[in-house]
């Protein structure tokens, strides 16, 4: 029980120490929640595999009255992810949001910031009370929002407000929706919802949930506020936002449709929900071909590798339950999101440090730089073969997992897009590569140290491991499986 | 009509009159106080919601609570944003609301 006080509790301490702390005392306090709620979840990742699927009630009051905290093997995953996520974050940030590069300004709010942002990470992925998700989503956002206002320019502002836009009014719905669960049920427990007999609001409810939902995982066409959002903050936090916010919304859909209320989910809904996936695959795709900056580029990119995570509706939901693809497809969409995570914010650590060498991130601007900063070009290399899923990344592992239950359920199509995304990827992709790589005069700027560049290729490296060793990956995720997506491997 | 259903369509209400303020205004500080309205709006509903039985739900009211001071804490921040803007730029609305996914500005 100590690893969830620390999860919890631990980045929330580091915030306000690094708020009221002054400047280098600050840095010290951040440094120390991170490293503690890095070993928390890693602690609780093992007490998992070990102890199975582990139950907070807070206060000894158990649900409906009180709220219960639970992990289960898709927290640990994702908890586990985000620490790591996280920790090579504040890595390339002790150089990048120093006072005399970025600025007091950022330097100040950043720490305080990026633990807010954790602790609303981890209280989204261990509670399973509706309520308290929407307070978890809102912390979130709101953190969210700084990051991108963060470097004080208009355009920052502009992208921030616009970013606010969206997520407010996707809280809205949300809680449109929990109210109608509650007036309906009278619990928000999500395990209590699913062993009670559906109501007639209850479509209503899961449809405006459902929307305010993708409004903040910018699922397309609800994605307009993201590229500028990813584009305008500091790429530390660019990092963060790409690889971690949107999962924190998604895993609560995953929830809602698959473990909450899976005998509501109309199999029309299901479908649109992949439809709108792949449109997010294709036309994120082909805007991040056509954007001359490269941080742009990455941000679109995250548009579209949103768009396969709703590849998994129609494949694992539904009232049928438990048909033997349904694992697989349930496997493939978390290790699709964590290779994700971990490639992604690899390439917004790596598109920082080479603003600093370069100056800019427009693609013009980087040539050559593969000569100055190879261990940092190896990093995007890395991570750009996950983002494409070519073998053996862990892209490639859970695409494989996915079409494999496309083609067993018959719905080849799901198939299709995953090919089709990975070959778009890969020009997108192909793109910063190829101008790095060009011969330049400016291929003589100083680069940044080995200590600086070994941050984003770590990351990058995991995600390519991830997918050699996906069996410890799959063994912890199969503790408190929801039952409709079965038992299997 | 009964008590709570006045209540519900009172909510109901300020949440048509909300959405309404956020798709027609473009001046940033009307659509945070749209968003408030709306807010509010739920608010007065889940409140109704709690009060049909013969005895009061106290739960809703503990959420709603929960939920003022959120919607606080997110005006507080959109406030703060929308100064920053208005001191940066000297409007009050967002660039080009049309076209700008490129957000290169």
């Amino acid at each position: 029980m100590t690893a969830f006080l620390v999860l919890l509790v631990g980045p929330l301490a580091g915030a306000l120490a690094a708020i009221a702390l002054p400047g280098r005392a600050a840095r010290a306090a951040a440094a120390a929640a991170i490293a503690a709620t890095l070993v928390a979840a890693v602690g609780l990742a093992g007490q998992i595999v070990t102890q199975g699927v582990l139950r907070l009630e807070l206060g000894g009051w158990a649900p409906p009255l009180g709220i219960a905290l639970e992990a289960d093997g898709l927290s640990a995953v994702l908890l586990v992810m985000t620490a790591l996520v996280m920790t090579a974050v504040g890595l390339a940030a002790r150089h990048e949001l120093a006072p005399d590069i970025a600025g007091p300004r950022a330097a100040f709010g950043f720490w305080p910031l990026m633990l807010l942002l954790w602790a609303a990470l981890n209280a989204v992925f261990l509670s399973r009370d509706l309520f308290n998700l929407y307070v978890g989503l809102e912390l979130l956002s709101l953190a969210a929002i700084g990051l991108v206002a963060i470097g004080g320019t208009a355009a920052a502002f502009a992208a921030a407000i616009r970013y606010m836009i969206f997520a407010l009014a996707g809280s809205l719905l949300y809680l449109a929706g929990v109210i109608l669960i509650y007036a309906a049920h009278g619990t928000l427990d999500m395990d209590l919802l699913a062993g009670l007999d559906p109501a007639a609001s209850d479509g209503l409810a899961l449809a405006l949930m459902t929307g305010g939902l993708l409004a903040k995982t910018a699922l397309f066409p609800f994605h307009v506020w993201l590229p500028p959002a990813h584009g305008s903050a500091p790429s530390p936090a660019s990092a963060m936002l790409s690889a971690l916010v949107p999962k924190a919304s998604f895993v609560i859909l995953l929830r809602l449709w698959l473990d909450a209320m899976p005998d509501r989910a109309g199999e029309g809904a299901l479908i649109l929900l992949a439809m709108l996936g792949t449109a997010a695959v294709i036309w994120g795709s082909v805007r991040a071909i056509a954007q001359a900056r490269l941080k742009l580029i990455v941000a679109y990119s995250t548009v579209a590798q949103i768009g396969y995570l709703f590849l998994i509706f129609p494949l694992a939901g539904g009232a049928a339950g438990d048909l033997p693809w349904m694992s697989g497809a349930w496997n493939g969409t978390i290790m699709l999101i964590v290779s994700h995570a971990l490639a992604k914010s690899a390439m917004f650590l790596v598109a920082g440090q080479w603003m600093r060498v370069a100056g800019s991130d427009r693609l013009t601007d980087l040539r050559g730089l593969a000569l100055v900063m190879p261990m940092s070009t190896a990093a995007f290399a890395m991570a750009a073969v996950t983002l494409a899923g070519l073998p053996p990344s862990g892209g490639f592992t859970g695409k494989y997992l996915i079409m494999t239950a496309a083609f067993a359920s018959g719905q080849w199509v799901w198939a299709l897009v995953m090919a089709v995304g990975g070959i778009l990827a890969a020009v997108y992709l192909y793109r910063p590569l190829a101008v790095l790589f060009t011969f330049s005069e400016a291929s003589d700027r100083a680069p940044l140290s080995r200590a600086t560049q070994v941050v984003p290729l770590v990351l990058a490296g995991a995600s390519i491991g991830l997918g050699i060793a996906s069996a410890g990956l799959f063994e912890i995720l199969s503790v408190g499986r929801p039952p409709v997506v079965g038992e299997g491997p | 009509m009964t008590d709570p259903t006045l209540y519900a369509l009172t909510g109901a209400a300020l949440v048509g009159i909300g959405f309404y303020g956020l798709l027609a205004a473009r001046h940033l500080l009307r659509r945070v106080i749209a968003f408030n309205l709306i807010g509010s709006g739920l608010f007065v509903f889940f409140g109704a919601a709690g009060a049909r039985g013969a005895e009061v739900d106290p739960v809703p009211q503990a959420l709603i609570i929960t939920g003022i001071v959120v919607a606080l804490s997110a005006s507080a921040l959109a406030v703060g944003l929308i100064a920053a803007q208005t001191s940066a730029t000297g409007h009050a609305t967002l660039p080009d609301e049309d076209g700008g996914e490129d957000g290169d500005a």
